[in-house]
């Protein structure tokens, strides 16, 4: 049998790895993990939050932090609670994550940005009931 | 075997390709994943229709004069926790841990249903006020973005319930663990919409 071979059948009983009964070592990771997740996730609220209420930034700068605020925390939600992670079990999770970001920024900015060129060539509202009189 | 055969045998796999097929738990999370990630898209079309509109009140009131970021805050919170007490819980059905599992699968549904108290509150003084979903255009899309994730909450405390009936009836059985995760992935998913809607509806809706 050759290293190959063993290495197939490593597994061939039903339960995969990561199936099995979780041991003391995982729990505990596994807790750490949530752990750091919450509490990133908690700071990066709080900092929204803060930002947009205070008068202490620049205020045109505040819509454009709270959009990164909000990017990195749906970023540590899903590396910590999700688990999307760049392992070889994720690749595909990976690929899936990454082809509906496209579509959602596909979505929202070509929307707005067809929306917007519509409004800017758009006959404004009252000359418009004047015109149907 | 010649070199040219070896050569595209399990030997030049890669190192995930040669530990064979993949196990059912990894299967059954992509699945999902490929759901979740579609009721995101259909959440992006929801948040473009509200950012298009957001301006559009026809007199009626803007964001700042309705909402309150105190409750808001708070409701993040419940979220946050909620989310954090579901992945404790999923531990504990990986560990087997019974007292794990159901103590943080009750706090799962305590925060998500404080979350659903707090929004049909709110939800409730808006229309009180006559600024309900018939107002104006900026309203009609508050309330089927916010709607609509209020709606996944609830749709997720019954499924939450479900899950720890489930586990009460059949034990952590290999099946029962594997929709446990998909219960979890979806949880987390609606507090990562969440993030958006805070930002983009409440936070900027009050910023200057």
């Amino acid at each position: 049998m050759s290293g190959i071979e063993q290495r197939l059948h490593l597994h061939d009983s039903d339960t995969a790895p990561g199936d099995e009964r979780a041991d003391g070592r995982e729990v505990a990771e596994g807790l750490l993990g949530y752990v750091v997740g919450l509490v990133l996730a908690a700071v990066l609220t709080a900092m929204a939050f803060f930002i947009a209420g205070t008068s202490l930034v620049w205020q045109p700068s505040i819509p454009i932090a709270l959009f990164v605020l909000a990017i990195a925390q749906m970023g540590v939600h899903l590396v910590f609670f999700l688990h999307i992670t760049t392992g070889p079990d994720n690749v595909n999770n990976v690929l899936a994550l990454a082809f509906g970001v496209l579509i959602v920024f596909l979505l929202i900015v070509g929307s707005l940005w067809i929306m917007s060129h519509l409004n800017h060539n758009m006959i404004p509202m009252d000359q418009m009931m004047q015109m149907q009189r | 075997m010649s070199a040219a055969q070896e050569s595209i045998g399990p030997a030049a796999w890669p190192e995930h390709a040669a530990r064979g097929p993949a196990s059912k738990r990894i299967i059954v999370g992509y699945g999902f994943w490929i759901f979740l990630l579609s009721d995101i898209i259909m959440f992006s079309a929801f948040f473009a229709t509200y950012a298009v509109l957001s301006g559009e009140t026809a007199g009626g009131p803007a964001g700042k004069d309705l909402f309150h970021l105190h409750t808001v805050a708070i409701e993040t919170a419940c979220l946050l926790l909620s989310s954090f007490t579901c992945g404790i819980a999923s531990i504990g059905a990986r560990a087997y841990n019974a007292l794990m599992y159901y103590g943080n699968k009750a706090l799962t549904a305590l925060f998500g249903a404080g979350f659903l108290a707090l929004e049909i509150r709110e939800f409730a003084s808006m229309v009180a006020q006559g600024a309900g979903p018939t107002r104006s255009a900026f309203l009609s899309a508050f309330f089927t973005l916010v709607g609509c994730h209020g709606l996944h909450v609830t749709l997720g405390l019954m499924w939450l319930l479900t899950m720890m009936a489930q586990v009460f009836a059949k034990g952590f059985r290999a099946d029962i663990l594997r929709r446990i995760l998909c219960f979890a992935l979806f949880w987390h998913t609606l507090d990562i919409i969440w993030v958006g809607i805070f930002t983009v509806v409440y936070l900027m809706g009050v910023a200057p």
